[in-house]
């Protein structure tokens, strides 16, 4: 590899993994210690496509470890709106900064990046492909609410067959021997090739229609939205919407160490009374995106 | 004696048993037109295996295997024969290599390769069906959606 660049979630192996959460939670625990760590260094962050929430959180990271930020928010206020190429505009980029963060809707980009640039990259997501530091986080959180990773039972639910995160968590919790549950609509179960992926390791995994039936047995549960345009026909979509929708009532005789987890945004598929629940962990999910990052990036610079 | 239906050569390499709708895909993979000695080229001949294949033989050429074993997306079942004063003295087989560079499209849309000018990467993850996995976009393309970069 050209340099450093993290693209997919099988550029890191189990080592990577926990090194990066190992950093993250000594981010987390020393506030303050390390606001000096990317001093003199520029974050490039490209954000072809708008994605308020990744960008953000990449920005908090780059700002708390003392780093500077130049970028653009969308491609409309970029030269890309002139018909510049990505290979034109990260090879410009990447003289003026010391490292990449990416976002692009065209799959693959992100690793013909890492192949241009003269600095390492960061994908923060490309199109339907890959959005690692997602991944990343979300072991950092599952380990964190249940303080270890192995023999843990993960129940994921809505969009099973489009929702790139869930497909990046299969494969990255694949080290740690755990079972899953997959509960969604039939059009939207998970491809047989994650499930042919599971089999082949070994790893225990039902298919469910209803979440009740797994609530109880879960230690995460791990939701994703349901999108109306996914459906081929509408009808289909009215008929499975509410049966995906997670109430504080469904979390009744759940075990006491459960935690549901959400990628966010979320529109309804849990419920707003979820949310006083202290059984509620997305918001924190979103805040360990911060520390992750942190991690990753300092990590790939190899300032830590 | 057997009749020949093009004639022979007295040394070079002889391709044989291409499947006659990829006569011109393996044609294009190996650039023969870039070639500047004799070329003989056959299309829709007779074959027990085929149906209907192809046979190439090119005189004072020999390509490398690796070069060969590009053809091997298209003609999994060709025969290679190194003729040396007019008689075979090897045959080989094409083999599916470990990974592809360019010869095929992604066939997913969204992929990069299909967007700017980027060569395709492919590893090959079965060799028996071939099927590829994009090196870029991650996704995978199978046998039957081979179409030409």
């Amino acid at each position: 590899m050209k340099n450093k660049s993290l693209i997919s979630i099988h550029d890191y192996s189990k080592k990577n993994y926990l090194r990066i959460m190992d950093l993250a939670e000594e981010f987390e625990k020393n506030p303050g210690k390390y606001g000096r760590l990317l001093s003199g260094k520029v974050i490039a962050t490209l954000f072809f496509e708008p994605s308020t929430r990744t960008r953000l959180s990449f920005e908090s990271a780059v700002q708390r470890l003392g780093g500077k930020i130049i970028g653009f928010t969308d491609a409309g206020t970029s030269s890309v709106s002139k018909g510049e190429t990505v290979k034109d505009t990260i090879k410009t980029v990447s003289q003026y900064s010391d490292l990449i963060v990416m976002r692009h809707p065209i799959e693959g980009s992100a690793r013909w990046a890492s192949e241009i640039s003269d600095v390492p990259i960061v994908n923060a997501g490309d199109g339907a492909n890959q959005h690692p530091t997602q991944c990343l986080l979300d072991l950092y959180t599952i380990r964190q609410t249940q303080e270890k990773l192995d023999n843990l039972t993960i129940t994921m639910v809505g969009d099973l067959k489009y929702g790139r995160t869930v497909h990046s968590l299969i494969q990255a919790m694949s080290y740690f021997s755990p079972t899953f549950h997959f509960v969604s609509p039939q059009e939207l179960k998970m491809p047989d090739e994650y499930k042919i992926f599971l089999k082949e390791k070994n790893i225990m995994f039902e298919e469910h229609k209803d979440l009740n039936e797994v609530m109880k047995k879960s230690d995460i549960v791990y939701v994703t939205r349901v999108q109306k345009e996914r459906f081929s026909d509408p009808i289909e979509y009215e008929k499975v919407k509410n049966a995906f929708v997670l109430k504080n009532i469904m979390l009744e005789g759940s075990k006491k160490n459960l935690k549901i987890l959400h990628p966010l945004p979320r529109v309804n598929e849990i419920d707003q009374d979820v949310d006083s629940n202290q059984k509620a962990y997305y918001f924190k999910q979103a805040h360990n995106g911060v520390f992750t990052r942190m991690a990753i990036i300092s990590s790939i610079l190899g300032l830590k | 004696m057997k009749e020949l239906k093009v004639s022979a050569i007295k040394q070079g390499t002889v391709i044989d048993h291409i499947p006659a709708q990829s006569l011109f895909k393996v044609i294009s993979i190996l650039e023969l037109q870039k070639m500047d000695t004799q070329i003989t080229i056959g299309y829709n001949f007779e074959s027990k295996k085929l149906g209907q294949k192809g046979i190439i033989k090119l005189a004072d050429k020999f390509p490398s295997q690796k070069d060969l074993n590009k053809i091997a997306l298209f003609a999994p079942e060709a025969k290679i024969n190194i003729i040396r004063n007019y008689k075979v003295v090897e045959k080989d087989l094409v083999q599916v290599p470990d990974t592809i560079e360019g010869i095929v499209k992604c066939m997913n849309p969204k992929c990069i390769t299909n967007h700017e000018s980027v060569k395709t990467k492919f590893t090959v993850i079965e060799k028996k069906k071939v099927t590829l996995k994009c090196k870029y976009c991650e996704k995978i393309t199978d046998q039957e959606h081979f179409e030409m970069k």
